[in-house]
């Protein structure tokens, strides 16, 4: 049986994401995935997938869905108004969709990037290992009304909804920088002052890269003008002519002659994406043991949010379509009546 | 040559959790570009042990590796080894085996930077397209965005650094130049670099059969047609080739 994934409404930014395709440097093709990464594991998490699995990423504004089979559904990032067929949902929650039934995701309340994430797994053709959208580079499209997406069908319908608790990480903050390759061509005067600077986030920002704002004067860099072009990487800190920073994000360039202060570790990247217009940000720098002690694996980040993903006991007035919700689960934890924590 | 002065020894830097940088200069030249061709083919062979890629750019090789499997501190000195007792910067480009003959449009609407650059660097219009046409180019690196080349190098007078402001937009198929070089850019782009011409040649499409149509070291020639021709040359253009012709060379 194939199942379908039916977009009824959509925002003005709506893309199938992933974790990207890794590995094709040599090609000028960037990592891409997800803005928010973390959004993705916590989804995997709250379905109980033992791997990432792909997410509708919505800027800003979501939109409304339909399926034409059941599926569990993780609402993770910036949390957005979202109801199903009118009832009012709980983001950084699992829920369960069923055919006839219409998911209504509505604008952020915070932060920027929100993901719906079905258990029943959208199947588009990979291309280079992965779904990843880079609609501005050319590379799938954005989605729009009367988009149709495959699904494969979800593995464990029966897995009861799960919650997390409420990310901390829709106001800014502070980016963890490692040396890079340009880190030398500042001089120490210059990086001091960057790192005392209080940045706000700019208007200037998406998947490509975020542009900081401050008062004072440039940065620039010695050499800066005749720099032969060189590889970046997601998190560099780019100074562009006017000396003006962009942390550059999932689908930045390659390459590129403008110099680097150095590199925003990926674990404070979900932040930066998150951040909203005008929240500070200041850059903190690490020495390159530090920053490189830091590394951990996806799995790991993966394990660390499943654990936390506790089973939702909910009060039963609340509970949409009590009898059905009884008759499939069967058995209850027998406290149902005793909480009141939905 | 474009530097001719001796060159320090090669750098090996760090560029993210995951990464080894060696970086034979800090400009770009046919020497340059040469030692990174041969050095990914020596690190290749090497076969080191959790390396996940190894890519040229036009002055540097990026290693990248599983921390899982490895650290900084073995990639590191398996680089430095694998550096030493070599003059990395003594030979040239290698011939290229094929070269691309692309029909663009200069000026106007289609190169809406060309007057600015004559006036940035001296040169005449006239001389800008000329040259352009005469010189031929080489593809130094793919990079910036999929499948878009780093073209060079131009003559001395084309010696002009990236604007200090963004241009906010180019469109796909749009031909930009700083620093003696150019790039022909696959999709629309922010860039610091002056659009001086334009192309209906797309060297990436997704959904083309072959969605990446160059590679490292190929040459490229372009030739000016007027912009009634390129127009008409845009027409039928699903293919992305835009009138290109790749000729083999022996």
């Amino acid at each position: 049986m194939s199942a379908e994934l039916i977009i009824h409404r959509a925002g003005p930014a709506l893309s199938v994401q992933d974790l990207g395709r890794p590995g094709h440097m040599a090609q000028g093709i960037a990592t891409g995935g997800a803005a928010d990464r973390l959004a993705l594991m916590e989804a995997a998490a709250l379905l109980q997938s033992p791997k990432v699995l792909p997410a509708i990423e919505m800027a800003g504004l979501g939109g409304t869905f339909s399926v034409t089979a059941p599926s569990r559904f993780a609402l993770t990032g910036a949390p957005m108004r979202a109801t199903l067929d009118g009832e009012p949902l709980g983001w950084n929650e699992s829920h369960v969709l069923q055919p006839g039934e219409r998911l209504e995701i509505g604008g952020v309340s915070e932060g920027v990037y929100g993901y719906v994430t079905f258990a029943a797994t959208i199947a588009q053709p990979q291309w280079l290992g992965s779904v990843a959208t880079q609609a501005g580079l050319g590379i799938g499209q954005l989605l729009a009304e009367g988009d149709t997406l495959p699904l494969t069908g979800d593995p464990d319908p029966e897995e009861p909804p799960r919650r997390l608790p409420k990310p901390d990480r829709f106001k800014g903050g502070i980016l963890r920088m490692m040396p890079g390759p340009q880190t030398g061509l500042f001089s120490t005067a210059t990086l001091q002052r960057a790192l005392a600077t209080q940045f706000t986030r700019d208007a200037a920002a998406n998947r490509q890269g975020v542009r900081l704002n401050h008062d004072d004067a440039p940065f620039p860099a010695d050499e800066a003008a005749s720099l032969g072009s060189d590889f970046i990487t997601q998190g560099d800190v780019q100074m562009t002519g006017d000396g003006v920073p962009y942390v550059l994000m999932a689908d930045c360039q390659t390459m590129g002659g403008y110099p680097r202060l150095g590199s925003v570790i990926p674990d404070d990247l979900p932040m930066l994406a998150q951040a909203p217009l005008g929240a500070p940000i200041q850059l903190q720098l690490l020495s390159q043991e530090d920053a490189d002690a830091l590394w951990q694996p996806d799995s790991a980040r993966l394990a660390a949010l499943r654990s936390k993903a506790e089973v939702k006991i909910r009060d039963p007035h609340q509970i949409r379509d009590l009898l059905r919700y009884q008759l499939i689960s069967g058995v209850t934890a027998g406290d149902d009546l005793d909480r009141d924590d939905a | 040559m474009i530097q001719q002065h001796s060159m320090p020894a090669p750098e090996v830097l760090p560029l993210g959790q995951d990464g080894v940088l060696v970086r034979f200069a800090k400009q770009a030249s046919f020497e340059a570009t040469a030692a990174c061709l041969a050095f990914q083919r020596v690190v290749e062979d090497a076969n080191l042990p959790g390396l996940t890629d190894v890519v040229p750019s036009l002055i540097s090789v990026l290693l990248q590796f599983d921390p899982a499997r490895t650290d900084r501190a073995a990639v590191t000195a398996a680089t430095s080894a694998l550096l030493d007792g070599r003059d990395w910067l003594h030979d040239p480009l290698p011939a290229p085996k094929r070269c691309w003959h692309i029909p663009v449009a200069f000026g106007g609407q289609f190169g809406p930077q060309l007057t600015d650059f004559a006036t940035v660097s001296g040169l005449s219009e006239d001389t800008i397209i000329a040259e352009a046409q005469e010189t031929e180019l080489r593809v130094l690196a793919i990079g910036f965005a999929p499948g878009q080349p780093y073209l060079g190098y131009l003559p001395e007078g084309w010696q002009v650094p990236r604007q200090s402001s963004l241009t906010p937009r180019v469109p796909a198929g749009a031909i930009a130049t700083a620093i003696r070089q150019m790039v022909l850019f696959t999709s629309a782009s922010t860039t610091g670099w002056r659009q001086i011409a334009e192309t209906g040649f797309r060297p990436f499409l997704q959904e083309r059969s072959e969605s990446f149509l160059l590679r490292q070291g190929d040459a490229m020639r372009l030739h000016q047609v007027s912009h009634d021709a390129y127009r008409d040359l845009l027409k039928d253009n699903a293919e992305g080739l835009g009138g290109a012709r790749c000729e083999v060379l022996s």
